[in-house]
């Protein structure tokens, strides 16, 4: 005879374990350096710091570089992002929408950026950037970090745009609507969310984006991560690299608290065709 | 009330002609399906009277003006899709004022028009309801009022119910043609589901390889199918062919009188009329199947060549798996070279097996 059990609710062991290797890869060392941040003596073999405070925070926000660097680079990422938006949005559409000559190898031409070993490509384009001029300015940096925001700008609002009924744009045409008033009333409200969610990529990636900017900008312009591998770089003290890096934290925290919010998880999904 | 002509009207897609040389006018207040199977260019011809598919020849003209030159937006028509299209970031109050806000109606006009139309389809009180939360009929119906409160001059359905089950299907097709009716507005209808073009039609258009098969009212087009497409296509119908010698239409297990030329034809029967009695001898043919759907029995018989015929008969014990039967054949169409050349009642029964095979039958 066979005596059934009631149904038990089984353990996902492999994904219990998958999930405390990643939070330990990824909130351990962010738990240390916020550790750090906060600590004014931790010496060695002690787990836990002998002495904590704010004497780094006040030493490191009363410089006028930390701000000045705060200040450009949140200054960066909003231009990069609103001429990447400029460039890629209406671009997007058109691949989505639009047959023409070409259509195939200019869309991954936009994406070549990401085929290619990054600092290769950033030297190379350095160099051009020599002759016209652009190193170490505002714009040579803007132009470089462009770059990097293509895969998002274009890639998620593509695929989003193509995810929109082209008949709910008909209904829309149907009613009295031209294309200019369909774009702005139906496309956009629904694909608005995932190209919310690839606005707060592009920014974010900007704002942490080091290898551009150091190379591009130094001397005369430095981002906050730039600013942090110096601190690191050219001082002893572990606490100011430790503070910056928290400072960094909070651009990507608050995008991340928004996206949850507001646009919610799934826009991301969509954006990459899910 | 507006008339629709459409006047040799063609379209091409790169190698492959979806609607050849179509024409047809619809009058005022009229309900017309374009009904036939997937690939006919019914959808095709629909979406060149709205205005997304540009013909590559022809006249498209309504209340007699030229609109084929026309942007979807600026001609006087209401489509209404077969996935609803609804605006899911609207409510349905926004939906059907969308087009109404493009004409920069007064906002208490738009108020009272979108209220009527609710009324008009049986939404009263649904304006504030988000799209998500509607049924299926319910939201086909709020695509409806959307196009139904620009008060178009011509109607256009795209299998408007081919998403709906159909239950639904039969109550909601009911209704739009009530709504029709009560307005008066001239209607084209694309459908591939044969009951609905015979229920909600005043004509139907038969379409196949973008070309007019039939134009007719319903009744006509039932039972006067003009070409054995068409007989296959609307309702059941059995089709066998033979031959015609010194007037008399045989085939395997049949025969049939018919006053008509000899040479081959196609010859068409609908199972009501294809009657059955207990076989005198050894039968006409054997019952394969009888299926009770409680108004009726459709029973399979099959011939001696094996080919199987459908009749629909009133229930009874007598139609039970493996029992001989004979034929009474009721009304008949017969068919030559594609077209019709005999319709009524056979002139005399038989019952002697003889001349070609029988190759087809439909349902």
């Amino acid at each position: 005879m066979v005596v059934l059990s009631p149904d038990r609710q089984r353990i996902d062991w492999p994904g219990i374990a998958f999930a405390m290797l990643l939070s330990a890869a990824i909130i351990l060392p962010l738990l240390v350096v916020g550790t750090w941040a906060f600590t004014e003596v931790w010496r060695y073999p002690a787990v836990v710091p002998q002495q904590f405070g704010l004497r780094f925070w006040n030493q490191t926000l009363s410089r006028s570089d930390v701000w000045g660097a705060l200040t450009l680079s949140l200054q960066l990422s909003t231009v990069v992002t609103l001429l990447s938006a400029l460039i890629c949005l209406p671009a997007a559409y058109a691949f989505a929408r639009l047959n023409f000559p070409g259509r195939n190898i200019l869309f991954f031409s936009f994406l070549a950026g990401h085929a290619f070993p990054k600092f290769g490509l950033l030297i190379a384009i350095a160099a051009i950037f020599l002759q016209l001029n652009l190193i170490g300015t505002f714009w040579g940096v803007v132009l470089i970090q462009l770059v990097g925001t293509l895969m998002f700008m274009i890639w998620i609002p593509v695929a989003t745009f193509q995810g929109v009924d082209r008949r709910m744009e008909e209904a829309a045409r149907d009613a009295g609507a031209g294309p200019l008033r369909v774009f702005w009333s139906i496309t956009l409200p629904q694909a608005g969310p995932t190209i919310v969610a690839a606005l707060l990529l592009s920014f974010v990636g900007t704002f942490y984006e080091t290898e551009g900017a150091w190379l591009i900008g130094a001397p005369g312009i430095r981002t906050m991560p730039v600013l942090m591998i110096s601190f690191i770089n050219n001082q002893m003290v572990i606490q100011y690299g430790a503070v910056l890096s928290v400072l960094l934290w909070v651009p990507s925290f608050i995008a991340l608290m928004f996206a949850r919010r507001v646009i919610g998880g799934s826009a991301f999904a969509r954006g990459f065709g899910a | 009330m507006a008339r629709l002509e459409i006047t040799g009207v063609s379209k091409q897609f790169d190698t492959t002609t979806a609607v050849a040389d179509f024409t047809l006018e619809v009058d005022n207040g009229e309900l017309v399906c374009l009904l036939g199977p997937s690939g006919s260019g019914k959808s095709t011809l629909l979406r060149m009277v709205g205005g997304f598919e540009r013909p590559t020849a022809g006249s498209i003209r309504i209340d007699g003006e030229e609109i084929i030159h026309l942007p979807p937006e600026k001609r006087p028509t209401g489509m209404v899709f077969q996935s609803h299209a609804l605006w899911t970031h609207m409510n349905v109050f926004k939906n059907i004022a969308f087009g109404l806000r493009l004409r920069h109606l007064p906002r208490d006009e738009i108020r009272r028009r979108v209220e009527a139309v609710l009324e008009l389809v049986g939404l009263t009180g649904y304006g504030s309801r988000l799209t998500h939360q509607l049924s299926g009929g319910q939201q086909q119906r709020v695509a409806l009022a959307r196009s139904l409160v620009l008060e178009p001059k011509i109607l256009l359905l795209d299998e408007p119910f081919a998403s709906l089950d159909q239950h639904l299907r039969e109550r909601l097709r009911e209704d739009v043609r009530d709504i029709q009716q009560r307005l008066g507005i001239t209607t084209l209808f694309v459908t591939h589901g044969q009951d609905e073009a015979l229920a909600m039609a005043d004509r139907i258009v038969v379409m196949r390889d973008g070309r007019i098969e039939q134009v007719g009212p319903p009744s006509e087009v039932y039972r006067a199918p003009a070409t054995p497409f068409v007989a296959g296509f609307i309702g059941q119908m059995n089709l066998l062919e033979g031959v015609v010698d010194t007037q008399v239409f045989a085939c395997p297990g049949l025969a049939a009188r018919i006053p008509i030329a000899d040479g081959p034809a196609t010859l068409a029967v609908r199972p009501e009329a294809l009657g059955l009695s207990p076989a005198r001898g050894q039968g006409m043919g054997v019952i394969h199947r009888a299926v009770d759907y409680g108004s009726h029995v459709m029973i399979d018989v099959e011939l001696p060549d094996g080919y199987r015929v459908k009749s629909m008969m009133p229930q009874s014990e007598a139609w039970t798996a493996g029992r001989p039967v004979d034929f009474n054949v009721g009304t008949i169409v017969a068919y030559r070279d594609n077209a019709l050349i005999y319709r009524g009642a056979q002139v005399e029964e038989q019952s002697r097996p003889a001349g070609r095979r029988v190759v087809r039958s439909n349902g």
